[in-house]
């Protein structure tokens, strides 16, 4: 039987790869914002290991997906923490916050739906394999997608408010 | 009646008792040199305000002074006894250095004013932002050290009044983690025990909890039970060698910053050998399913490589825990400072839970505070939330709060939970914040990286008010300092961890022009014109009587009903525990007896948040999680800590209070006996790693972090390898540098301290930095000056060892032998 679990995970690959590296990014952008700094690097941890059990999954569908997920702690990083260190005193920059949030939030909700629909294809196909991965990581994508909600709520007034 | 130098022996002489009895009276007294008991005009009620324990005293005044103190004999919490720090520290309300006139800043100089000019700057330049820049740019940062009537006060005047979302209390840096733990698995503060507890409990679990020094009256409790018939078992976890260790039957050192993984391997030893209560688990709890599934990762061999403690110990310590017939659980600092606080300490309530051991005699658990009053910082909301435990995020609390106080709900900022502290100071890093009214607390000195928060308070564009009793570091950066009156000036009441409720009555006058904060607080609101809906006054009380009057409508029919006490009730007598009202008149001693909790998602404080990424549960998660008002077990996964040792920062830095002083030793280090029994700052460093790179007792070592430096004298202790230790206690204000260090390095320990914080508390780690430790000259073979009674004790003799001779010298009077027995 042929199907579109390839494509399926293919898909969630680049696109946990992505948040990965959108909350890498954020962090970087936000040092100065400690708890953006630490917590984008602790939920993008999750997005990394899911990228590389996806990998490791992908070899039973014939794919070859790399396993090594997006990691951008190198040189790049350190000139843009600098950067926000330098900018930290401003408050227009806080501006870009809420937009790197919106962004990390749209890009989760992407990965939930590509999760959900893996996890509705596994039951079709009763892969256990592949319904147990996603009852693995589909929980810390939607817990990425909360934060995400929950850190503009808490700062978008003070951000929009006092100008 | 015997004297006793207690500096020397801080836990004073063994009363010993055993399972179920009464613990002894001992009444301990301490009068300044030259006057005895029956030289004293007036004793006056009051409790103790230099750590947490909230043991009741009164104050001895001769001619209109402070002259010593006495414990009292009919206090359900001390039964007569008093701490070193209470003994002594009294002592600093008579210092010639008090402020007694509001100062103000004019050419870059702090002089002195009258108090019409510097309320008119203060309550001006309110003014001035609240029309350009809007409630959002005015913050509020308050104490765990004023009192119930004062946090009231000045949470109506800031969230229903001003209509800020930002105030906070220094609680943020010692409880915060108490409260959300509580909140995560009762979804309510409250301490489900009683102190009483250890009177009963065959086992006392004591994580990151150095007891004996934060709590000396408590810990004098569990010795004495020590020293009695059937002691209990003694479980503790700590890097260092604390007296509690000393006393434990199982010491477990580990790692810092991998609490989570050896909580989580001790709950797997427990539910894998099945010494769970199922009936209790199954009628009052959700969430052991999910427990039981996250615990399959942690077995104890695994704990044991990251938290490099033996495995056999944790063994035997889930042992001691799963076959506990009355298990006593207290947490502090050590969990609550540490990386991934709240999760850590969730896990000890689930210990209870699982086990059935709540709310009942022996069974308790203490998310132990760090303030004599923290606990009404908390209950008035004038920290991160709003009084009596009303749910933020609840509406109709909100507009239940706004009917007590007469005013719009709208008026009430409740779009997200108020601002925590560390938030706080970004907004005034950024500029958001222009105006932070600062009281009794002195972040110069407490909060982590000082180097940045110098720079953060010493802003031209932010109005800095700080009210205290001494010119503190932080005082010395403000544009308008007012003199406050302190303990012993002032009549309140305040609460202590068990819900002990005391009232502390005014002895003497303050000096100069020194005002009570509820005073100041109540000028404010005046100066700022602040009205309810229908254009009265929105402080409608003129003293503290009259706000506590106010507090009880507040409270009525939440956890923390006040309604049934007043200060008629408290005179005289013992303090009494919350609730007190119609149903338990004289106090309650357990709450959540027989499963029954604060829980109901329509009551419930909070709904919880996610404690990894800090998110808080939606109103509808929630009910769906819990819909019938149980206890919530929270599964927790370990992270790794966010500032590993390396090659280039091998060590682990750990910060932590001495029992000899308190906070920013404002009033501790101006005490002669106390100040003499640890004065000046120290690092302790284990006996492996002295030996390993050659550094001998009282050398001079650097430590150094990317915040900063700091030097101070070595002391080889107990602690464990890998892991050094330095006192917060030490600032400036007794140095040249006056706020700052003159030099490179500095004696402040959070110099050193990361920015990073506890994202469901809030609470900033304090206990988990990566550091160089250097060897800048080596000693004399003078000492270093850290004391050798407490967890500093050196591993070898040493030529001096702490006393505090003549001066330190308290009676002790036990019970029945004071004539007309005990009082």
């Amino acid at each position: 039987m042929t199907n579109k679990v390839p494509m399926a995970l293919e898909e969630l690959h680049r696109s946990e790869n992505d948040l990965a590296g959108e909350l890498l990014q954020a962090s970087d952008r936000h040092k100065v914002d400690h708890e953006i700094f630490y917590l984008g690097r602790d939920l993008a941890r999750w997005s990394q290991e899911h990228v590389r059990e996806l990998a490791r999954i992908g070899e039973d569908y014939g794919l070859d997906l790399d396993p090594e997920p997006e990691d951008d702690t190198k040189l790049v990083a350190r000139v843009r923490q600098k950067g926000a260190e330098l900018l930290g005193r401003h408050h227009d920059p806080a501006v870009l916050l809420l937009r790197d949030l919106r962004e990390i939030h749209r890009k989760a909700a992407g990965v939930s739906l590509d999760w959900e629909i893996l996890a509705q294809t596994a039951q079709a196909l009763k892969d256990k394999e592949l319904l147990a991965l996603t009852k693995r990581c589909h929980p810390q994508t939607l817990r990425q997608l909360r934060w995400a909600n929950a850190s503009l709520k808490v700062n978008a007034a003070q951000i929009m408010v006092t100008a | 009646m015997a004297t006793i130098d207690r500096i020397a022996a801080p836990w004073g002489t063994r009363t010993p008792y055993g399972p179920g009895e009464h613990w002894p009276t001992r009444v301990d007294t301490h009068l300044t040199e030259g006057v005895s008991e029956t030289d004293v005009d007036r004793w006056v009620q009051s409790a103790t305000i230099l750590h947490s324990n909230g043991d009741g005293l009164d104050i001895a005044v001769k001619d209109g002074r402070i002259v010593g103190v006495r414990g009292r004999a009919v206090d359900r919490v001390n039964h007569g006894r008093l701490g070193p720090k209470d003994l002594f520290g009294w002592q600093a309300n008579n210092s010639p250095d008090r402020l007694t006139k509001p100062l103000i800043r004019r050419d870059g100089r702090l002089v002195e004013t009258d108090w019409d000019t510097a309320m008119d700057a203060v309550a001006g330049r309110t003014k001035e932002l609240l029309d350009e820049r809007g409630p959002s740019s005015i913050g509020f940062y308050t104490t765990g050290q004023l009192f119930l009537e004062e946090y009231y006060t000045l949470a109506l005047i800031g969230h229903g009044g001003i209509g800020t979302n930002h105030m906070d209390g220094n609680t943020r840096l010692c409880t915060a983690t108490a409260a959300a733990a509580l909140k995560e698995s009762f979804a309510c503060d409250g301490q489900p025990g009683s102190y009483t507890d250890i009177d009963h409990a065959d086992v006392i679990a004591l994580y990151g909890h150095n007891m004996a020094e934060t709590q000396t009256v408590l810990w004098t409790r569990i010795l004495d039970r020590l020293a009695g018939p059937n002691p209990p078992k003694i479980i503790c976890v700590d890097p260092r060698e604390t007296p509690v260790a000393r006393e434990a039957t199982v010491h477990l050192a580990p790692k810092p910053g991998t609490n989570v993984m050896l909580m989580n391997a001790l709950l797997h030893e427990i539910v894998a050998n099945d010494w769970v209560d199922h009936d209790y688990v199954e009628q009052h709890t959700v969430g052991f399913d999910e427990l039981t599934k996250q615990l399959a990762a942690y077995p104890p061999d695994r704990a044991a490589e990251v938290c490099d403690v033996p495995v056999e110990d944790i063994r035997e310590a889930a042992g001691i825990l799963g076959h506990a017939e009355r298990l006593l659980s207290t947490v502090l600092q050590g969990f609550y400072q540490s990386h991934q606080a709240t999760a850590a300490s969730v896990q000890v309530n689930n210990i209870n839970i699982i086990r059935g051991m709540i709310g009942k005699p022996g069974c308790g658990i203490l998310q132990m505070n760090g303030q004599p009053t923290a606990q009404n910082t908390r209950e008035c909301g004038a920290d991160g939330d709003l009084p009596a435990f009303r749910n933020w995020s609840n509406d109709s609390h909100v507009e239940d709060l706004a009917k007590v106080w007469n005013i719009d709900p709208m008026q009430i900022p409740h779009y997200s939970a108020p601002t925590h502290l560390m938030q706080m100071m970004r907004y005034v890093e950024d500029g958001s914040i222009r105006f932070l009214y600062v009281n009794g607390t002195n972040p110069a000195v407490s909060l982590p990286e000082l180097a940045r928060i110098r720079e953060v308070l010493s802003q031209d564009r932010l109005f800095l008010v700080v009210q205290d009793i001494f010119l503190s570091e932080t005082a010395q950066l403000a544009d308008v300092v007012l003199p406050a009156a302190t303990w012993g000036e002032k009549s309140g009441t305040f609460t202590n961890v068990d819900r002990t409720v005391h009232l502390s009555e005014k002895a003497v006058d303050p000096p100069g022009e020194a005002r009570p904060d509820l005073d100041i607080f109540i000028d404010y609101a005046r100066r700022l014109g602040l009205k309810d809906k229908d254009g009265q006054p929105l402080v409608k009380w003129t003293g503290p009587e009259g706000a506590f009057e106010a507090w009880k409508e507040c409270s009525a029919g939440r956890p923390c009903d006040y309604t049934g006490l007043s200060y008629e009730k408290l005179r005289g007598g013992s303090g009494i525990q919350w609730p007190v009202n119609d149903e338990h008149p004289d106090g309650t001693e357990h709450i959540y007896v027989d499963g029954e909790f604060w829980s109901d998602p329509s009551y419930c404080e909070s709904y919880g948040r996610d404690m990894v990424t800090g998110a808080p549960l939606e109103p509808d998660e929630y009910k769906s999680m819990n819909p019938s008002g149980k206890a919530v077990i929270k599964a927790a996964e370990f992270l790794p800590p966010h500032e590993e040792p390396s090659d280039a920062f091998p060590f682990v830095l750990t910060t932590g209070r001495t029992l000899y002083h308190f906070h920013t030793r404002t009033k501790t280090g101006r005490t002669p006996q106390l100040q003499q029994a640890a004065p000046e700052v120290w690092v302790e460093v284990s006996e492996y790693d002295a030996k390993q790179h050659g550094w001998n007792e009282g050398d001079l070592l650097r430590i150094t972090t990317p915040r900063g430096r700091v030097e101070a004298r070595c002391r080889v202790s107990g602690i464990r390898p890998g892991v050094v230790f330095l006192p917060f206690h030490y600032g400036y204000w007794d140095t040249p540098g006056g706020h700052a260090p003159e030099g490179e390095a500095g004696r402040a320990a959070n110099e050193l301290t990361i920015t990073d914080w506890d994202p469901a508390s809030k609470q900033p780690l304090f206990k988990s930095a990566a550091a160089i430790v250097e060897r800048v000259r080596a000693g004399d073979g003078t000492p270093s000056a850290a004391p050798t009674t407490t967890g500093s004790k050196p591993m070898g003799e040493l030529p001096v060892t702490t006393t505090g001779g003549e001066q330190a010298l308290a009676t002790e009077e036990m019970a029945g032998t004071r004539a007309g027995g005990a009082r």
